[in-house]
């Protein structure tokens, strides 16, 4: 387990808050009432069983769902119904469970698109490919080539992502998350069938990322031992409801957890 | 016993003789006349691959087929020209026909794509139907149905012919049919540039791919769409004025875009290098089947012939020329 970053809970180290956050889809009720907040530069892990609604949590946070009932606030300001290039706009990067990634597209242009935002020239000056935008187009690459060297995949650099094997693909998705170099990452099971050895190394990028770049991470990961590792606070939700959180000894060990885990016998 | 001895009856010979052997040494004999026909083929060609070009634009960053590419062109020239009958100056009535196709755009954004965001394709193929008679009666309306007559003077496009003397014989080019083509190629190489090397380009192609994905990195898809269908319009819009200026601008003119389909076929759906060679083939290959091969028919050949070659193709390269091959793992 990592120290916990910073105990004292003021206002300004919440990067994000939830309260009483509901969801529902026609009578299906994916998250009912859950609360938490996400401090800054912390890794925070979301856990639960199958179909506890984590994925939904992710998705209400970078805007692909809105929230019948709730408040959010980000970065301090309360956050009205905000679509998801907008919240990515805002500073929230996320990954997919079912890797997304441009499939058509080679590495370095799907960790270009992540830049996106972050590159300005007008159209005209685009297709005329002079003077300013290709120093835009050149000092953007010059930050992905870092991003690239960082995720040790200089060699993959020029091939379509749909012919690398999984793990690698995983990274690359991380990649163009980076390249958003966003203020929140949002992580949906980075290790999802992954090996060991690339479990180990996506936990060391997901650290570095946290303790290099300062980047404030959610996670949602099955693994309880990488849980356990990487994260400073664990939220548990089970059947769309938070049932416990704090620090991942105190989840490991609390009642409710284990039963959602390992079944009660009623 | 019984010895069976195989003859060659003497009209099969003299239809092997007709397919295979005739038409090159009328090819060969006059071959002015082939560089004529190549020629006529080419622009019929690049045409297509105009018409192909609005099809792949949309195709590739929203996945949807557009059915109402056709009556687009149609539209855009019959503002056009509609413009001009009232009295708007040639270059003034273009603005305002660019214009127009922005403001269609925008409207199919927000009133047919945003509503059914997340529809399965079909169902955005279908919408796209309702949007070709939508247009077709929006035209009429405010246009009226009769055809008319393309402003190729008023826009300053050349008229006649240039004959050139070579092979033996001459071969006469319309200056119409050379404006066509530069036209024609420099639009799709601007486009072609666009889509490969832009981050606006990047970010259409991100849309194809996967919309989630590109939705995450701050890609708006509205604003995709609406730039995409504009492009289209303007390129319907050149389609428009080249092909109304060839014949006239009617509202039979939406038929040719049904020549488009072959030519998608043959270039992949996602691919603007392959709708310019998939068009470059169908044409010319349209234009010497009809020629050469046509009178053994009786004729009639171009109106199937593109079809053919499209299926026939379809066979060996399902993704066609430069579809891109999508890997699946399973």
């Amino acid at each position: 387990m990592r120290a916990p970053s910073g105990s004292d809970v003021t206002a300004d180290s919440v990067l994000l808050s939830l309260e009483n956050v509901s969801l529902s889809f026609g009578g299906i009720k994916a998250l009912s009432d859950v609360s938490f907040d996400i401090r800054k530069r912390e890794i925070r892990a979301i856990i639960g069983p199958n179909g506890a609604g984590k994925t939904s949590m992710l998705n209400v946070i970078n805007g692909f769902y809105q929230p019948q009932q709730g408040r959010i606030t980000f970065k301090g300001k309360k956050r009205a119904k905000m679509r998801p290039h907008e919240a990515a706009r805002g500073g929230i990067a996320r990954t997919f469970q079912n890797v997304a990634l441009f499939r058509g597209m080679t590495a370095l242009d799907n960790i270009m698109a992540g830049r996106t935002l972050k590159m300005h020239r007008g159209f005209v000056w685009q297709l005329l490919r002079v003077g300013p935008a290709v120093w835009e187009e050149v000092r953007h690459r010059h930050r992905v080539e870092e991003i690239i060297d960082f995720l040790e995949i200089p060699q993959i650099r020029k091939v379509p992502v749909g012919r690398l094997p999984y793990g690698l693909q995983k990274r690359v998705e991380l990649g163009r998350a980076l390249a958003m170099e966003p203020d929140l990452l949002l992580l949906d099971e980075p290790m999802a069938g992954m090996n060991l050895e690339e479990k180990e190394d996506m936990s060391r990028f997901i650290i570095d990322v946290n303790e290099t770049f300062g980047t404030t991470i959610a996670l949602i990961e099955h693994d309880m031992g990488v849980v356990m590792d990487l994260s400073d606070r664990v939220v548990v939700l089970e059947y769309g409801r938070k049932i416990a959180e704090g620090t991942p000894e105190v989840v490991r060990n609390d009642r409710r957890v284990i039963d959602a885990y390992l079944g009660v016998a009623h | 016993m019984l010895i069976w001895a195989w003859r060659i009856e003497d009209f099969e010979l003299d239809l092997i003789y007709k397919i295979f052997l005739d038409p090159f040494v009328q090819m060969a004999s006059a071959p002015d006349l082939l560089v004529q026909t190549l020629w006529e083929g080419l622009v019929g060609g690049v045409l297509y691959a105009l018409i192909a070009l609005g099809f792949v634009l949309i195709f590739k960053a929203s996945g949807v087929f557009n059915f109402a590419q056709g009556i687009m062109v149609v539209f855009a020239a019959l503002t056009l020209v509609g413009l001009h009958e009232r009295g708007v100056p040639a270059f003034l009535a273009l603005a305002i026909t660019v214009g127009v196709m922005f403001v269609l755009a925008f409207a199919v954004e927000r009133l047919v794509l945003r509503p059914l965001v997340n529809q399965p394709d079909i169902i955005l193929f279908m919408a796209t139907f309702g949007l070709t008679y939508f247009l077709i009666g929006l035209g009429e309306l405010v246009f009226g149905g009769d055809p008319k007559i393309m402003i190729t003077s008023d826009l300053y496009l050349p008229k006649g012919a240039i004959d050139f003397k070579i092979l033996g014989g001459f071969v006469s080019l319309q200056k119409i049919d050379i404006a066509a083509a530069i036209i024609a190629s420099l639009m799709v190489a601007t486009l072609a540039i666009f889509f490969q090397k832009t981050r606006i380009g990047r970010a259409l192609r991100a849309v194809a791919d996967s919309h989630q994905a590109a939705l995450s990195v701050g890609i708006s898809l509205e604003q995709i769409w609406v730039i995409v269908w504009f492009a289209a319009g303007v390129v319907a819009l050149a389609a428009g004025i080249m092909w109304g200026a060839r014949s006239d601008v009617s509202f039979a003119l939406q038929i040719i875009a049904l020549k488009a389909l072959p030519v998608l076929i043959l270039g992949g759906l996602t691919s603007i290098p392959g709708a310019i060679v998939g068009g470059i083939v169908i044409g010319v290959g349209e234009k010497l089947g009809e020629f050469y091969w046509g009178p053994l028919l009786g004729s009639g050949i171009e109106s199937w012939l593109a079809y053919v070659i499209a299926l026939v193709f379809l066979l060996f390269r399902p993704q066609g020329m430069f579809g891109e091959r999508i890997i699946e793992r399973i």
